[in-house]
């Protein structure tokens, strides 16, 4: 065993080569606090780089302080965690923090969650014996997703890690010197100016509330609050997996029932499910998939191959600022949110028989780039929207605790019909691999008219960055590509500008590390991936749990059809639920 | 060198470059030419002499005549007399300001006599153009033993043997660094030539790259040869034109003789180097901070190891030293290990160059053995406190050093002793300061450097080096308590504990060193509100003496806040609540009617 022995605070440890002192301490059960660092193993991420100085350690013959979290454990090394000298670092550093950071706790969208609040608590800091008084300020930065208050951020530099390794977006870097540095866009630009897709994952590794989401929750009790509006509220599929771990539940615990109960009990007129326009997505996208491949076995030249998702808003704005060349390959159906909204605001305001500016439409969703995604022009009326409000996961707990509501003492209650009647095949958009499973299980049938004879894509699913599968329509082989996380992504599609060498004819891209699971709206994981796992299991439980399983024969998408929009890719499917790219130039 | 009778060097150093040395240049060639002596004498642009008190230098050879403060007018005289006569023209000839005497020969001088040079050895004696100047004084016969005679492996021992400590501050010995990168095994590696050089009042690396760049270019060949690289980098800062261009002439001309490229010498051995700018942050003269600045990044550094030895420039073993750490490594393959070994102390083999900076008769670029005392660098090559005022402190190892005092003075200079005085060696930056100068002042200005200087990433220096700065402009603005004092001593015990960097390490260097050889004057600040050195303006009053006073109004009409009344010849008084303190009537006064307390 070629494990390293190491001694922290007179207790022997062996840690693989590699290890850092940090994990030997967690191995042995030993406490270093910890503030920039983050490890998310799963997505490749760890932000090592030992900026904030809370971890340091004594190592025996080393003249200062070693980060734990970055300092190599070397064998034979001897390390004090708790000596007097430590434990007055650690302290003082801290103070050095809260010297310049805004004392708003009591106003500050991270309070109980912030990281560095827990620090100075588990210190003990009752005040800050820190002369000078000199703050570092900058401007706010608005978005309909993102708000950026760098007056807060403790240059961690965990969301400039976040955007440009694992997303490699590279909206964030480092700027200016010394007590005026911070992460921010070159050139202090506001985030809508740059290639900024509003993922948050930012948001989610953010320790502090210097990365908060554009809370709509009062917006939302404002329009709920108006007796001449009708609201109505659609949640997507990742957020009933999570919700409940806002609530003490483990990770992973499936609350969708109590859920729906208790947004009727906060007052929505009608509770539907984004699961119904996730089935309604499938009946467009797969017959758009099967119309381009039956073009391309033709033989028919310049069909624009592999055929892309484009469900999640993050990852179209991403191709749209950073592969604008291959903006015609997306599938051109509207993500499930906005096929939600152009029905409920076409099909079901005539239903109801009022007028659509008369209608609020509300998304709980588990992503921030959603509230961007609403807010995009062409999915709105003579200036209406078609989602009105977007929130996320997390201010729909928030929302819940503001009604006083016990989520554990309710009922479960159903969906209202019709749009909240949905398959196994929506329920699965809300993982990696979810979105083509679910296409695939419909294009089969539709293509080999023959039942399915196992539902499961399991080839498809899991947890790695890049996946490709090859699928057996009766005899048409298929090369699937599935890729989360936005790097992930922009290695495959670097790969299609190169000549597609693995002919993929389907891409399943999710913009944020294990898919909508792990959006930026999702109750903070705090580095814990295994969470996002969890929730992936439980997403595939709810699926294996449904009497109907496929798109396709969801009753209620079908009548949408028959009564409304006639066929798939009619044409007033196209003009309700199909949209167009362009290309965006940003910093 | 060539055939004339007579060689007139000018020194081309940037500061008396900018004292018009170009001027002197042209007017000489001129006076040559109207003297019909071009054939006999010839005009040189030289590398710095070091006694940039005195520039421009003018120095003539074979005779070693030693030309101080020259002006371009001054060259017609100078060849008419001293080319074409044969008699020194003593009015430019230097005087001992203690015994008065004429000394022309640059060795007889006081600046000169202690001092030994070695890497300096060519600056202000060859024109750093000219590589065949370089070649006529042993310039490329240390990478042609290396190459034919040695294997890397002697290379590296002959270094280790030497005992030559890296000269950018850390003092890690060079062989053991080139040992490490020579240790690991990669397609490709680097050798990185370290000339950021950022210290306030430093200019030894300039110096080296303005007078004799061909040795730089010859010790990294040798460092590629030794640690198994193909590649080297100079990492320098855009603000050194002059070094830039002489350096690009350099490595142009060492190409077109085979001394760069391929096939070095017909040996097989490959070696280039290409430079990169910096933008002059002190930070990147930090060896991780650097790499990342040189690969596009930001200027910052990260956690060691690993070590670029290990993992460097692009992720390769790359191995970086400082420039007059190179400069040395010609000189001690040729004379040998023993010879090196033999000059300074044990612990500290060779030379050092300083630059003398502040209060201080000879201002100027020094080179000696290590293990000379700070009296004999002060008094004796320094030539003593200007003015005839009193020594109080000097400043060594730039912003991250400490203040030395009357006690340090008999300290042999070497890494460890001055480590031990609470000083560092640093890059050779020395500040010297008199009884006029306020230490708590002195402690905030190198703070208010590194504050500026930080990068940011680390929590101790970012915001810590801030507070400390804080704290003492509340000390020297006369609101101090001795609570502050002992939060000074905290910080400071933190941010040298925690930081990430050198430049955090030592940040508190200063403030530590003055509390410890100056509490006295803390205390003053603090407890009587006072500032005895009375360069502090909040603790000081200007006040009008009643028996000096002639009533001449001309205090009165400089003051820019019209805060001094009085009627002509009679007392005038200032208004003490009006008076900003900025000190005109004082320097205006003829009577010495005003006094600062």
């Amino acid at each position: 065993m070629s494990d390293i022995r190491i001694v922290i605070d007179g207790k022997e440890v062996f840690v693989p080569k590699g290890s850092t002192i940090l994990d030997g301490a967690k191995k042995l059960g030993i406490t270093i606090p910890t503030l920039c660092h983050l490890d998310l193993h799963d997505t490749k991420m760890v932000n090592q780089t030992a900026s904030c100085r809370v971890c340091v350690v004594e190592v025996e013959g080393r003249g200062n302080l070693a980060p734990s979290c970055a300092t190599p454990a070397l064998d034979g090394m001897v390390v004090r965690t708790n000596t007097m000298r430590v434990l007055e670092t650690r302290k003082t550093v801290t103070e050095l923090i809260l010297s310049d950071h805004p004392k708003d706790c009591l106003t500050c969208s991270q309070s109980g969650e912030c990281e560095l609040q827990d620090l100075a608590e588990m210190i003990g800091i009752r005040d800050i014996n820190i002369t000078g008084n000199e703050m570092s300020t900058y401007k706010k930065d608005y978005s309909t997703s993102i708000i950026r208050d760098m007056d807060k951020c403790i240059m961690c530099r965990r969301c400039e890690t976040m955007c440009n390794n694992v997303q490699e977006v590279g909206a964030l870097s480092g700027i200016n010197r010394g007590f005026n540095a911070v992460v921010s866009p070159a050139f202090e630009l506001p985030l809508t100016e740059t290639v900024c897709t509003h993922c948050g994952q930012c948001v989610a590794v953010c320790p502090v509330g210097a990365l908060s989401e554009n809370d709509h929750t009062w917006k939302v009790v404002e329009a709920l609050a108006n007796p001449e509006k009708t609201v109505i509220v659609q949640v997507a599929p990742a957020v009933r997996v999570a919700l409940g771990e806002e609530f003490g539940h483990a990770p992973g615990t499936i609350i969708t029932g109590k859920m729906v109960t208790a947004l009727k009990q906060i007052g929505f007129d009608q509770v539907f499910d984004t699961d119904f326009a996730a089935d309604l997505t499938i009946m467009e996208e797969g017959t758009e998939l099967l119309g381009r491949l039956g073009r391309f076995l033709a033989g028919e030249k310049d069909v624009p191959l592999p055929i892309l998702t484009s469900c999640c808003p993050a990852w179209v704005n991403f191709v749209e600022s950073q592969f604008p060349d291959l903006i015609d390959i997306p599938s051109s159906a509207k993500s499930p949110q906005q096929m939600f909204g152009a029905v409920a605001k076409s099909y079901y305001a005539d239903i109801l028989k009022i007028d659509r500016k008369d209608l609020v439409v509300v998304s709980v969703m588990p992503c921030l780039a959603k509230k961007y995604e609403a807010d995009r022009v062409e999915f709105s009326v003579d200036g209406n929207p078609d989602v009105d409000l977007v929130i996320s996961t997390r201010e729909l707990a928030h929302l819940i605790e503001q009604v006083n509501i016990d989520i554990d003492e309710l009922e479960d209650s159903e969906f209202d019909k019709p749009l909240g009647v949905s398959t196994g095949a929506g329920v699965i958009f809300g993982s990696t691999g979810g979105v083509i499973e679910a296409a695939l299980r419909t294009a089969y049938e539709v293509h080999v008219k023959k039942p399915l004879p196992k539902i499961d894509f399991e080839q498809l699913r899991g947890f790695e960055g890049v996946r490709a599968a090859e699928v057996d329509f009766d005899g048409l082989k298929l090369n699937i590509g599935i890729a989360h996380g936005l790097g992930n992504a922009k290695a495959l599609l670097t790969e299609i500008r190169n000549g597609n060498p693995r002919n993929f004819h389907a891409i399943e891209v999710m913009a944020c590390p294990g898919g909508c699971i792990g959006g930026g709206g999702q109750p903070y994981h705090h580095g814990d991936s295994s969470i996002i796992k969890k929730r992936m299991d439980a997403i595939y439980q709810i699926d294996q749990d449904m009497p109907i399983r496929k798109s396709h024969e969801n009753e209620a998408v079908m009548e949408l059809y028959d009564k409304y929009l006639g066929e798939p890719m009619s044409h007033k499917a196209h003009d309700l639920l199909h949209t167009h790219y362009s290309q965006k130039d940003k910093a | 060198m060539a055939n004339y009778k007579m060689q007139m060097l000018v020194c081309g150093g940037t500061g008396c470059k900018s004292a018009e040395a170009d001027g002197i240049v042209t007017n000489l060639e001129k006076a040559i030419v109207a003297n019909n002596i071009s054939d006999e004498v010839q005009v040189l642009t030289t590398g710095c002499f070091g006694f940039c008190e005195k520039g421009p230098v003018v120095k003539i050879l074979p005779d070693n005549t030693f030309y101080v403060q020259v002006v371009p007018e001054d060259a017609e005289e100078l060849v008419a007399e001293h080319c074409v006569k044969g008699r020194k023209v003593e009015r430019l000839l230097y005087v001992n300001p203690d015994t008065k005497e004429i000394i022309s020969d640059s060795k007889d001088m006081d600046f000169y006599k202690k001092q030994m040079r070695i890497a300096l050895r060519n600056c202000g004696l060859i024109d750093p153009d000219v590589i065949d100047d370089y070649i006529a004084r042993d310039g490329y016969q240390a990478i042609g033993r290396a190459l034919t005679e040695m294997t890397p492996e002697d290379v590296i021992d002959v270094i280790k043997d030497s005992g030559l400590r890296g000269r950018g501050g850390g003092g890690f010995p060079t062989g053991l660094k080139w040992q490490f990168a020579a240790g690991y095994d990669a397609d490709q590696k680097y050798v990185i030539c370290n000339a950021d050089e950022g210290d306030p009042g430093a200019f030894m690396d300039r110096s080296i790259l303005e007078g004799d760049p061909h040795s730089v270019i010859e010790a990294m060949a040798i460092c590629g040869y030794a640690i198994g690289a193909s590649q080297g980098r100079v990492y320098i800062r855009a603000e050194y034109p002059l070094a830039i261009k002489r350096l690009e002439k350099a490595i142009s001309d060492a190409r077109d003789y085979g001394l760069l490229g391929q096939d070095i010498m017909g040996t097989g051995f490959e070696f280039d180097i290409e430079l990169t700018y910096g933008a002059g942050a002190f930070v990147c003269g930090e060896e991780t901070a650097l790499i990342h600045s040189m690969e596009g990044e930001r200027g910052e550094p990260t956690t060691k190891p690993p070590f670029p030895a290990e993992s460097g420039y692009w992720g390769k073993p790359t191995n970086v030293n400082n420039v007059e750490t190179f400069a040395n490594v010609p000189a001690i393959l040729l004379k040998g290990a023993d010879w090196y070994s033999r000059i300074g102390t044990e612990r500290s083999t060779g030379t050092k160059v300083f630059a003398l900076a502040g209060k201080i008769n000879n201002v100027g670029l020094i080179e000696v053995p290590m293990g000379t005392t700070l009296r004999e660098v002060i008094y004796d090559i320094g030539g003593g406190i200007k003015d005839g005022k009193k020594f109080k402190a000097v400043q060594t190892g730039g912003p991250s050093g400490g203040c030395l005092t009357e006690k340090d003075l008999d300290t042999p200079i070497d890494f460890d002793n001055l480590i031990a005085a609470g000083s560092m060696m640093g890059s050779g930056g020395m500040i010297v300061m008199d009884e006029d100068d306020c230490m708590p002042a002195i402690a905030k200005f190198y703070l208010e450097f590194t504050v500026e200087e930080s990068c940011g990433k680390c929590t101790p220096c970012r915001v810590g080096t801030k507070r400390l700065h804080e704290l003492l402009e509340v000390i020297v603005d006369g609101k101090g308590e001795m609570k502050h004092i002992d939060e000074l001593k905290r910080l400071s015990r933190t941010i040298k504990s925690a930081s990430l960097c050198g430049l955090g390490q030592t940040a508190p260097n200063p403030i530590l060193s003055t509390l410890d050889a100056f509490y006295d004057e803390y205390l003053a600040h603090i407890n009587d509100k006072k500032c005895p050195a009375g360069q502090c303006t909040s603790l000081l009053s200007y006040y009008i003496l009643e028996d000096k006073c002639i009533g001449c109004t001309a205090c009165a009409r400089v003051c820019p806040v019209n805060c001094i009344s009085g009627e002509v010849k009679k007392l005038h008084v200032i208004d003490q609540e009006t008076c900003i303190k900025c000190g005109a009537c004082y320097d205006t006064c003829k009577f010495a009617a005003i006094e600062k307390r």
